[in-house]
């Protein structure tokens, strides 16, 4: 089975975010990035595959070289080799369409990628890179087993979840469940080590143009302070639910 | 030219999102002086779409759509959607929904914006205010292609009344072969989803232990609302994984959020940001959730939570 995982490069969780530019260009400055939370339970589930099953993986990010410290981490994790589609993402369907290409030329069977990404959260590029490739497609999965071409998946839907079953080639789209956050792999002095001798190949993109574009960005308005109410005071409390804020 | 809204239903029936949705779509075609249709899928009582502006609803029946595919569904509103000639698709960001989308704006070569909190602020360039950065910012998205598929938001625009005198057509859609089957469908029956409440009660390490949300779901069903947890509870295995609220698990954007022995870490703001009001219960007054909140008691939950509980059973039967 050879596996490419997507791996998106976002600013970690804990990130303060601020924009530049006339609040144009988000603001790197001081900013740790990292893989995309979603992105490593499915490097994860990858390195699973590979380690009881036999599978080859690859990593893919497109991005500009800024990326490439969190695809050498993704090689330390354990991915084979990896690829930089030397692009700076603009938009969902320009991502989706260099991802189709790399999937194209290298013949994956299995593509995993992150429900969405923490910092555009659009959500949209493992069903856009499905569609354009023809691959069945399952998003939102939380758990999977491959046997042959055979897989068979699990899905959060609204209040449950759904079994399914499809077959090879696909494109997975997951999040956690796809493997438990205590189960994620941390690289070690080895694994570091070994990443930096694995390739790291960069390719040009392909032309295309952008459906969408960002104009701008905006913080959500300040917020004014809480406003506190006696521990014994219950009964204001409910008075301001109900007459203030009208939710109750 | 027309406005398409995809309203969707589950067991045939449609929810709060299939009318918000409506509403919105209703808006949009007035800015664009088009008209508004909407197609459904296996849904019953298409005519309550009218109320909120559906002059025209296509309706989808056949039982090979009885389970939801993402393939087929997205199909056959890109049936629809061709048939109508329509450059604008709606859809709401329910889970089934956000599986569909990626698929049809490919299938139509549209622009595709998901997270969507605004009408559109211009149709020229067509601009749209969406979510970004899990609720920290949002960004003023621009959609170049001539097609636009728009995911709206749940609860960011509303439900509004605007009834007109719509008729209801049954469309014949060809059904796309799918490679994904589904199994079997397990669904929590009884209680309220968070995809659903517009009450959230939700707890966290402050509880001490799984064996104290006794209290948290019985404030949860005076208020008809659905229980949620942070992050180290569900990875505690206190409480089921899908109730997990935070930048990496569930997004929650209700009218009332009320968090009880949760400090408050960004990752959980995040996912919680988008809801209207915010109630804070926390032992600890430093707690960084009082700074997010709109309505905040100090004070232990084991003491507050059962007398919230009892003066608002009280509150309800008067």
């Amino acid at each position: 089975m050879k596996i490419l995982v997507c791996i998106s490069n976002v600013p970690d969780t804990t990130s303060k975010i601020n924009f530049t530019e006339n609040d144009t260009k988000f603001d790197t400055n001081g900013v740790q990035f990292v893989i995309n939370p979603y992105d490593e339970f499915c490097l994860t589930r990858a390195m699973w595959f590979k380690e009881k099953q036999g599978a080859s993986v690859t990593v893919v990010n497109v991005g500009t070289a800024a990326t490439e410290p969190t695809l050498r981490k993704a090689l330390a994790i354990g991915a084979d080799d990896a690829i930089r589609v030397n692009m700076e993402s603009v938009d969902g369907l320009s991502v989706a369409k260099q991802l189709a290409e790399v999937v194209k030329n290298g013949g994956y069977d299995l593509v995993l990628a992150g429900r969405e990404s923490i910092d555009y959260n659009g959500g949209m590029v493992p069903g856009m890179l499905a569609s354009l490739l023809d691959f069945n497609f399952v998003n939102g999965c939380v758990g999977m087993e491959v046997d042959g071409t055979a897989v068979s998946l699990t899905r959060e839907i609204d209040g449950g979840n759904e079994s399914l079953t499809a077959s090879l080639p696909m494109v997975v789209a997951g999040q956690k469940g796809i493997v438990e956050e205590k189960d994620l792999r941390i690289p070690n002095m080895r694994g570091i080590m070994m990443a930096r001798k694995k390739p790291l190949k960069v390719l040009e993109p392909v032309a295309g143009e952008n459906a969408t574009s960002i104009a701008s960005f905006e913080k959500p308005a300040p917020k004014g302070a809480v406003k506190l109410v006696a521990a014994d005071n219950i009964d204001e409390l409910i008075n301001l639910l109900h007459n203030e804020a009208k939710v109750i | 030219m027309s406005v398409l809204v995809f309203a969707n239903s589950t067991d045939g029936k449609f929810k709060k999102n299939a009318f918000e949705v409506v509403s919105y779509g209703k808006k949009v075609a007035e800015q664009l002086g088009s008209t508004v249709v909407v197609v459904t899928i296996n849904a019953n009582n298409t005519e309550t779409l009218y109320t909120y502006g559906a002059d025209k609803v296509f309706s989808v029946t056949n039982d090979a759509l009885s389970t939801f595919n993402a393939k087929a569904y997205a199909s056959v509103i890109q049936q629809v959607a061709d048939a109508q000639n329509s450059s604008v698709v709606i859809l709401d960001s329910s889970i089934d929904t956000l599986h569909v989308a990626p698929i049809l704006a490919v299938a139509l070569d549209a622009g595709y914006v998901s997270n969507v909190v605004a009408l559109p602020s211009s149709t020229s360039p067509f601009t749209v205010k969406r979510k970004a950065f899990s609720n920290k910012a949002f960004s003023n998205t621009v959609i170049a292609a001539d097609t636009k598929v728009i995911g709206v938001a749940q609860n960011s625009y509303g439900v509004f009344e605007n009834p007109v005198t719509g008729t209801t057509e049954s469309f014949d859609a060809t059904i796309a072969d799918s490679g994904v089957k589904s199994e079997k469908v397990e669904r929590v029956t009884g209680q309220v989803t968070i995809a659903d409440a517009d009450v959230v009660v939700s707890a966290g390490r402050g509880l001490k232990g799984p064996e104290n949300w006794g209290m948290i779901e019985e404030l949860a069903g005076v208020l008809g609302a659905a229980t949620a947890c942070s992050k180290p509870v569900s990875d505690l295995g206190w409480r089921p994984h899908g109730e997990h609220v935070g930048q990496t698990g569930k997004p929650v954007a209700t009218n009332l959020y009320i968090a009880i022995g949760i400090s408050g870490a960004i990752q959980h703001l995040a996912g919680i940001n988008a809801s209207k009001v915010k109630v804070v219960i926390n032992t600890d007054p430093e707690a960084p959730f009082f700074k997010a909140a709109d309505y905040g008691i100090v004070g232990d939950a084991f003491e507050v939570v059962p007398k919230l509980i009892e003066k608002l059973k009280a509150f309800k039967q008067a």
